[in-house]
């Protein structure tokens, strides 16, 4: 029934006041379909923006936290950190979130043509989700590696429960397939190449967080900043590493109190090393990612699917928020994880 | 038993450092020493509980440039300890510097870098007078940094100002009877000519405690541990000595346990 349900204003996307009347009329609907389908409440009044990696978002324990900032080390050598980007904001763009973008590229927008698509309408998601469960379940298309797939064991029963809302809360993504032109216009995009001033990037993002207050529970509207390659040599901030360490801080502050999320990724082989210290303790979730040598015999043997492996995804960090707790089983377990995509079949695969 | 759960039993930590059932703290100066791995923040919580739920008159200015109030509220009452409550007593004063940002413009930049540190002091200052005034029966005032590296941030990187800020709460320290804890990441320190701060830090606090990650890598029952430094402990033949503890801990919700490698199960 939830599933109907939540269905129906996803048909029919843009009278949103439907649904807000909807929530108002009668409170026990909206317990089953929340307000605003991109935001999902945790607990510790912690909300939550999906990474457009569904099982990212669990490994995190919900997705990226509402006025966190995620940090991304990248690797010198791929650039497997834009896929982690590229899914970040097209699933922005399926919640009709706000997104602002800043790049080192001469021109951003041009980035934006290689944001993927959903795979399918959410429409066919939810008829699928009522015809047959089990063969979405098997199509799911991002997973995780065997080695870890006993630990998803104890949370299946509560996955199952919560599907109807996951469905909605985060998609797959086609690689192969852009995005139409006219979804990613309303993307703010901003040039950070040559631009020694951070000044004027400060300005963007605060003028951007200042139409997105933070609100604790309510119809949340949650904003996306992603930031791409920060420190690249092309920015021009050479001899400004406490400028740039104070825009992290400014950034970290300023998101804190806003309803938003922002993703900054920077190739830390640039840093400094005490410097790189200081980002990562600015960081309140932590990521790296480092792609898997081709002919690497020892990891061959080791890894089954080694052919079809793109990198690892380490979790340093996980942010916590009005907690002192590592809440996530997964974070004490296994701080690690393979990715894969596999570009000849529909869906990106990560392990 | 759980020792996080009834405060009249000290548990390990307190132990190690020797704090007793009252508020007072018997250092001066404490430093907590963490890692991008293991965080430390537990132990300010834990030492900002400590203060202002002792029996008498503690009180607590709490310098939060890491978190805004909400989040130090909601990890507190999930401790057993209402910040707002205590707020609103007067026993805590709450500085919120999420946002501090001081103007750096041109020429004046190094004025305006003192007449900020001098400002925030005079804050401290002021709170703390008005924690003393307020009883007369003695009770202890613990000041707590959190942290002490976006202090440095905030100062563009000046580590003379900062030095200078963190020697004038020293002095107050033992002008006013009260006592410092300050939270710094060591794992940024790493380079020779960066060091300056860390040992100036190191230098100045009788108690360093440090928590770092396990060996062993990551585990689900030990979240990692504890090096406690007691400084200038006098041995029976008048030499001054450092004394080590060493132990394990596991962060929760309530509190943390404490535990010696190896006994918990």
């Amino acid at each position: 029934m939830a599933t109907a349900a939540d269905g129906q204003p996803r048909t029919t996307r843009t009278p949103t006041t439907s649904s807000f009347s909807r929530a108002s009329s009668s409170p026990s609907a909206a317990l089953h379909m929340p307000p605003n389908a991109g935001v999902k409440l945790g607990p510790n009044g912690a909300a939550f923006v999906s990474s457009g990696i569904p099982d990212l978002d669990r490994i995190l324990g919900g997705g990226f936290l509402l006025g966190s900032l995620v940090m991304v080390m990248e690797d010198s050598d791929a650039p497997h950190h834009l896929l982690l980007l590229r899914n970040f904001m097209s699933q922005g763009i399926v919640h009709r979130q706000p997104i602002l973008f800043a790049s080192p590229l001469r021109e951003p927008r041009a980035f934006l043509g290689t944001l993927p698509s959903p795979v399918s309408s959410s429409k066919a998601h939810s008829k699928r989700a009522i015809v047959d469960p089990n063969q979405q379940e098997q199509e799911k298309g991002l997973r995780i590696a065997w080695q870890y797939k006993k630990y998803f064991g104890e949370q299946q029963a509560s996955q199952i429960h919560d599907r109807d809302v996951k469905q909605e809360f985060s998609n797959d993504f086609d690689l192969r397939k852009p995005l139409e032109r006219r979804l990613v216009q309303n993307i703010e995009c901003i040039s950070i190449q040559d631009t020694p001033e951070l000044a004027i990037l400060r300005d963007r993002c605060s003028s951007f967080l200042s139409t997105l207050p933070r609100s604790d529970g309510g119809n949340l509207n949650a904003g996306r900043i992603a930031i791409q390659s920060f420190c690249s040599p092309q920015c021009g901030y050479s001899e400004m590493d406490w400028d740039m360490v104070a825009f992290i801080r400014f950034l970290r502050s300023i998101v804190r109190s806003s309803n938003a999320v922002a993703v900054l990724t920077f190739p830390s082989s640039y840093l400094p090393p005490s410097f790189l210290k200081r980002w990562q303790h600015l960081a309140d979730t932590l990521l790296s990612v480092r792609a898997i040598p081709d002919e690497d015999k020892e990891l061959a043997k080791l890894l089954t699917g080694y052919q079809d492996m793109l990198g690892f995804l380490h979790v340093h960090k996980v942010a916590q928020m009005n907690t002192q707790v590592k809440e996530n089983s997964w974070f004490s377990f296994v701080s690690s994880f393979l990715f894969s995509l596999f570009f000849s079949t529909n869906n990106p695969f990560f392990f | 038993m759980n020792p996080s759960l009834s405060p009249s039993v000290p548990n390990l930590l307190d132990e190690a450092l020797g704090l007793g059932r009252g508020g007072s703290a018997p250092w001066r100066v404490a430093l907590v020493q963490d890692c991008v791995e293991t965080s430390g923040a537990f132990l300010l919580h834990h030492f900002l509980k400590r203060a202002l739920s002792a029996e008498g008159a503690g009180a607590v200015v709490f310098l939060a440039l890491a978190h805004p109030f909400s989040h130090y509220d909601r990890v507190l009452r999930k401790m057993g300890c209402n910040l707002s409550l205590q707020r609103n007593k007067n026993k805590l004063h709450f500085i919120d510097l999420l946002n501090l940002e001081f103007p750096v413009a041109g020429q004046t930049g190094q004025n305006a870098l003192e007449v900020g540190f001098i400002g925030l002091y005079n804050k401290i200052l002021r709170s703390v007078e008005a924690s003393s005034l307020r009883d007369d029966k003695g009770g202890w005032i613990s000041i707590i940094i959190d942290d002490v590296s976006l202090l440095e941030i905030a100062a563009h990187g000046s580590v003379s100002h900062v030095l200078d800020f963190l020697q004038y709460c020293t002095t107050l320290t033992s002008e006013l009877d009260c006592s410092l804890v300050v939270l710094n990441h060591e794992d940024i320190y790493s380079s020779e000519e960066e060091i300056r701060l860390l040992s100036h830090l190191d230098y100045l606090s009788d108690v360093v405690i440090k928590t770092e990650p396990l060996a062993t890598g990551i585990a689900a029952d030990v979240h990692g541990q504890l090096t406690i430094i007691n400084k200038g402990v006098f041995t029976e033949c008048g030499r001054s000595m450092n004394k080590v503890h060493n132990f394990q801990f596991k962060v929760k919700d309530n509190g943390v346990d404490f535990f010696y490698p190896g006994s918990q199960f």
